[in-house]
């Protein structure tokens, strides 16, 4: 006998299917396990960090292929929202994947406001986890921490440990200009700047810009009438971009020290007369182009053979490994639980914040009290390598803490970074 | 603070006014004649920008003296165009509707942002001037300054007079000043009003066009740019007057000089002051320092 697929026994057949399948699922809870984790990403694909987040992104996507798309057995689905490093367009985003598409977490953001206002939205959340993507305020986990913000990567303020005191001791300089952005992240870098070199004797003015200041000429003019030995630039993105060509334009001659998103791949892969400049310039921070560890020859050459030909660069820039490093350990996490997320996503984060793991720069990272990383940094020159400004690394600090080593009441005792308090103190 | 100090960043203010006076010199003429709300003048400038810089960087690498000429032609040319087929087939046939106007660029200039970053990517990008204009030049008082800076000085005072020529002296001039007063009037006369219209268009998108290749030497290009400059010009064109090209002038003149005092001054609220004058002008003298009162 031959059976005849009508459309209506078709539409028969489903229709009992999906009842089948709900009622299944109602019985059956485990069956949750089987559909897929949501995993939202926020990033800067506009603004001042734009190049950042792509490649951000771009090093997710890398480790998810090379996952096949599966973590701990479970498929996983990404979506991936932009923000342009303002807090109130990150939070709009994280709304957005949170409420609307219902993710089970999100790994973002890139820029210091939008994490500190990730970590205040991820308290009002019950059952899902952010875990941090580039951002490098301090105070996201150093203060106020919520329970529900994982940070895999070291911040601002760790990043510039041991540039202080190379500047002030190594390089002998004792009165340095500081050009910084206006925001939480770079409050975070030169406080961690200002606690060596001041402490060492060193003396610094503070010359702040807003994010997406593209006109620096006053401050230049006012630099280059200065008694400063060194200039520090903790700018990044296209702030940096034009402020080091103006200052190149400026007729600038100090020595350079880097805060840790100028000297990156961002910065060295945009063309310019700022590049002759920054050749020999110092700077701190959790990645080096040239660093002779097998993991992250091993990495940089898994991202080239990639994203060469699709715009990325000749090496991974410092958010590319940030939130590599942070989808690291929400792996770690899963695997932990096999996939498990269940009852609140209590288990997970447990194991996320047990979670330890090296990451691409071959470097042990763990989670502190206040789920913050643990983790090398390393002291950078840039040099002319194979025909092209690269970041070699000349010394490693290891498992540097949030407080640079100093007990952590002493350290809360100095108040948070901010623009009137640059952590600038004699010993 | 010492006296070379305060004039270079005079000096800063004044060549930062002029790059503002070419971007919003474009926009004044749209606004201020046209009455049409471009709010995609800023994308004119990216698109201007990026178009230009496909052509240049090519040449640049090929080391030709001229690539910067070439992206500063290729820009202004692109812009114009762009700016033209809005006109044409956008924008003519809602004309006097500005709510329209307006939703409908913001849609344009979405689109376009969007588009530019699909197909050029977050890196941020540079124009670099010839070796004739890049460097320092000595100037008294302030001693070695940018050459580039003071180029943008010469470039905006020759839009301004040859903005000024054409609206004053020629016939094109005349029937615009003449379609701003009565349009139908203008029509019975048999003049071809929507053509006009087109040209003026054109010229005012190829103004945004120069902003962006100049602007994109001085200054990092990028996504984003275009909502900054949009803004810039909105402010510069309220303050001084709508359809004042010597207003617009005035207006580039007070929010460069007030952007770069207020850095060197209280640099964390310089961008306030920008505001504080836009606002003072307006509770003052809503029609703009130098702009005609709506009779």
């Amino acid at each position: 006998m031959k059976t005849k697929i009508t459309r209506r026994t078709a539409i028969l057949g489903a229709s009992a299917t999906a009842v089948a399948a709900g009622t299944f699922k109602l019985a059956a809870p485990a069956i949750a396990q089987n559909a897929p984790i949501k995993l939202g990403g926020v990033a800067t694909l506009e603004g001042p960090f734009a190049t950042g987040g792509q490649d951000g992104y771009r090093c997710v996507t890398m480790e998810l292929e090379r996952r096949n798309w599966t973590i701990a057995g479970r498929r996983v689905e990404f979506i991936r929202e932009s923000s342009n490093a303002q807090a109130d367009v990150a939070l709009a985003r994280a709304r957005k994947l949170i409420e609307q598409d219902n993710v089970d977490m999100i790994l973002g953001p890139l820029s210091g406001a939008e994490g500190i206002a990730l970590r205040d939205y991820s308290r009002t959340l019950t059952g899902k986890s952010i875990i941090n993507g580039s951002s490098g305020a301090a105070d996201t986990t150093l203060r106020n921490p919520s329970p529900n913000f994982f940070r895999f990567n070291t911040d601002g303020t760790q990043w510039m440990a041991g540039l202080g005191n190379h500047v002030r001791r190594v390089m002998n300089i004792q009165d340095v200009a500081i050009v910084a952005g206006d925001y939480a992240f770079p409050y975070a870098q030169v406080f961690g700047f200002n606690i060596e070199f001041c402490r060492a004797g060193g003396r610094v003015q503070h010359y702040w810009a807003p994010l997406g200041t593209t006109d620096f000429g006053a401050q230049i003019a006012q630099i280059n009438r200065s008694n400063a030995r060194a200039l520090v630039v903790v700018h990044g993105g296209t702030d940096g971009l034009a402020f080091m060509t103006q200052y190149a334009q400026a007729g600038g001659q100090l020595p350079l020290i880097g805060g840790s998103i100028m000297a990156d791949a961002t910065m060295l892969s945009s063309r310019g007369p700022h590049r002759r400049l920054m050749v020999g310039m110092i700077s701190g921070g959790p990645i080096a182009d040239i660093n002779d560890d097998p993991m992250w020859r091993d990495y940089v050459a898994r991202y080239r053979a990639r994203w060469l030909n699709e715009g990325g660069f000749q090496s991974p820039s410092i958010h590319g490994v940030n939130y590599a490093t942070n989808l690291q350990g929400i792996i770690a996490g899963l695997e932990a639980v096999s996939g498990d997320l269940s009852g609140n996503q209590a288990a997970f984060q447990r194991a996320m914040s047990a979670a330890k793991f090296k990451n691409p720069m071959g470097a042990d990272v763990s989670l502190d009290h206040n789920r913050q990383a643990v983790s090398d940094i390393f002291l950078n020159r840039i040099e002319e390598r194979d025909g092209r400004a690269q970041t070699v690394a000349f010394e490693r600090a290891r498992q540097i803490n949030q407080t640079l080593g100093v007990p952590e009441a002493q350290f809360m005792a100095l108040g948070a970074p901010s623009r009137d308090n640059p952590g600038c103190v004699a010993a | 603070m010492a006296a070379d100090l305060v004039l270079t960043i005079v000096l800063n203010g004044l060549t930062l006014a002029a790059l503002y006076f070419i971007v919003a010199s474009g926009f004044s003429l749209i606004f201020g004649l046209m009455r049409t709300v471009n709010m995609a003048h800023g994308a004119l400038y990216l698109i201007a920008g990026y178009a230009g810089y496909a052509v240049f960087e090519p040449l640049y690498d090929q080391d030709v003296w001229w690539a910067w000429y070439a992206g500063v032609a290729w820009g202004v040319v692109v812009a114009a165009v762009v700016g033209t087929v809005m006109q044409k087939f956008l924008l003519g046939w809602m004309q006097g509707q500005e709510l329209r106007q307006a939703l409908v660029t913001i849609g344009v200039s979405i689109i376009v942002a969007d588009q530019l970053l699909a197909f050029y990517g977050g890196n941020p990008r540079q124009f670099f001037a010839p070796d004739a204009i890049f460097g320092a030049s000595a100037v008294p008082g302030v001693g070695n300054y940018p050459t580039f800076r003071l180029v943008q000085i010469g470039i905006a005072v020759a839009v301004g007079v040859a903005l000024w020529v054409i609206l004053n002296k020629t016939k094109l001039g005349l029937m615009v000043r003449a379609g701003v007063d009565d349009r139908e009037m203008l029509a019975a006369c048999g003049v071809n009003v929507p053509l006009v219209a087109i040209a003026v268009f054109a010229l005012g998108a190829g103004l945004a066009g120069l902003g962006g290749v100049i602007g994109s030497t001085a200054q990092p290009l990028s996504q984003g740019m275009d909502g900054r400059f949009l803004l810039i010009a909105l402010v510069v064109v309220i303050v001084g007057g709508m359809g004042s090209i010597t207003g617009t002038a005035l207006g580039a003149v007070m929010i460069g000089l007030a952007e770069q005092i207020g850095q060197a001054l209280f640099p964390t609220y310089s961008v306030i002051l920008t505001f504080v004058i836009m606002v003072a002008v307006l509770a003052l003298r809503p029609q703009g320092l130098l702009g005609r009162a709506t009779p």
